[in-house]
């Protein structure tokens, strides 16, 4: 099998899991959407500050649900030894790391989707430029889900993972977290231009997170 | 052909030396029964010849590759069965074959047929969460079949089973020269182990005990268990520094 055979191999798998065990839509959406409704509770009284601060909040509440998945991502491998099976099962490293990570940008997307909405509606706000919004939301997605696997497998088989895995990616997704919003502001009332410095940022830590994990994964799962 | 071959191979866990020196070769489909009391090594041993465990020193060669620097291609041809099924508890029975057939490059019409050796088709659309714990180990060996190992190692096998699910196994296992498989297999089930085994080779302190022939010249019958020998009588550790 090819790699990508392999990649898909391990998204379908993932994913098949998640459909069914509705973790994702039972949990982490819902712990994403009360993370917006409690900003909006907390600014509530300034309508103008929640909705110039919507894009901040919205990436805040897509990180942090971020964190869930990732948990989730890697804690069905530590059920039953699927982890040893996963390394008996011959799969690539880089396969097995680009399948988790489909995985896991397919969820947060759904969820981005869910949530863009809440924002919109929530916090009355209007998007001017769809194409932009869709074009960061993505590179940023890459970003996330290739640094949260990195780091998932880097936590993996530690009996502090559920600590050190937040701990340990969100200071790194800093840059995500500001091209992010910098190009969501953009797509509320900037320009294309505005936003396309950012956009490239978030592609370039995509790009760089996704070829690390592909190299890197491997020896990790290994080390876990 | 030696599908195993294991010279002064020592395996450290932490700090903790959990195999000692061993020097072990199996031939091809051969049944070999590793015995021996509780902590002697007898699982870390079967978690080395399966690559999920380095080799501290020594030399460790499985179906031909180093597992010192090639551990995955040898992974390729083998597999374990463990405490642990290594299934998912959200796909069912199918699914977690046809996953664990797709994954070592074989095609899904091969699990059908393990699905009916290990009886196990009227539980095809359950999910391994609502299996029962003998359900788990049938499709834990059944995991292992469908990716037709060469060579097949099995951490107490018979642990959990049903008599029916015993007697299924003991064909598996019978079968398994016929089919060019090699078994390793760890059990204190020794009578039934026995039976099906082709000699056996004790492991005491981390090691094989030298009354236990590591590979017969002439064929005789299985030895007899050797009383696992004390820490005191064993000769000591070569280049290995343990801190206590």
């Amino acid at each position: 099998m090819s790699i990508w055979s392999e990649a898909r191999l391990v998204a379908g798998k993932d994913l098949r899991i998640e459909a069914r065990s509705k973790v994702a839509l039972t949990q982490v959406l819902p712990f994403g959407a009360i993370v917006l409704l409690l900003f909006a509770f907390a600014l509530d009284p300034d309508r103008g500050i929640l909705t110039k601060a919507a894009p901040g909040l919205f990436w805040v509440a897509v990180l942090l649900a971020t964190l869930l998945a990732v948990a989730r991502a890697f804690s069905i491998e530590e059920q039953h030894g699927a982890r040893d099976a996963l390394r008996m099962s011959g799969l690539d490293g880089g396969a097995v790391f680009l399948g988790k990570m489909a995985a896991i940008a397919v969820e947060l997307l759904a969820l981005e989707l869910v949530l863009g909405l809440g924002v919109v509606v929530f916090y009355d706000i209007r998007i001017e430029r769809v194409g932009v919004l869709l074009l960061a939301a993505l590179a940023a997605t890459l970003g996330l889900a290739a640094t949260g696997t990195l780091y998932g497998v880097l936590a993996a088989g530690l009996r502090v993972r559920e600590t050190l895995v937040p701990l340990l990616l969100l200071p790194v997704l800093a840059p995500v977290m500001l091209g992010a919003t910098r190009s969501f502001e953009a797509a509320l009332g900037g320009t294309t231009s505005d936003a396309w410095p950012w956009i490239e940022l978030l592609g370039l830590f995509a790009v760089i997170y996704v070829t690390m994990g592909v190299l890197a994964f491997g020896p990790l799962l290994e080390e876990a | 052909m030696s599908v195993v071959c294991l010279r002064s191979v020592v395996c450290l866990l932490g700090r903790f030396p959990a195999l000692t020196g061993i020097d072990l070769t199996v031939d091809e489909g051969e049944i070999v029964l590793l015995s021996g009391p509780n902590g002697a090594g007898k699982t870390t041993l079967l978690r080395v010849l399966a690559g999920l465990l380095p080799i501290h020193s020594g030399e460790a060669e499985v179906l031909g590759h180093d597992l010192a620097l090639d551990r995955r291609s040898a992974r390729r041809s083998l597999a374990l069965v463990g405490h642990e099924t290594g299934c998912y508890d959200d796909l069912t029975v199918a699914e977690n074959l046809r996953f664990a057939a797709r994954a070592s490059g074989r095609g899904t019409d091969a699990v059908a047929p393990v699905l009916g050796r290990l009886g196990l088709e009227r539980l095809a659309g359950v999910t391994h969460a609502r299996l029962s714990a003998g359900q788990r180990r049938r499709l834990s060996l059944a995991a292992a079949l469908v990716r037709d190992p060469e060579l097949l190692l099995l951490d107490e096998p018979h642990a959990g089973l049903d008599a029916d699910g015993r007697e299924t196994l003991d064909a598996v296992l019978a079968a398994a020269p016929g089919e060019g498989r090699t078994v390793v297999l760890v059990s204190h089930e020794l009578e039934r182990a026995r039976a099906l085994a082709d000699r056996e080779v004790v492991i005491s302190g981390g090691r094989v005990q030298p009354e236990t022939p590591v590979r017969p010249e002439t064929e005789v019958d299985p030895p007899a268990p050797v009383a696992a020998a004390s820490p005191a009588e064993q000769p000591a550790v070569p280049d290995v520094s343990v801190a206590t």
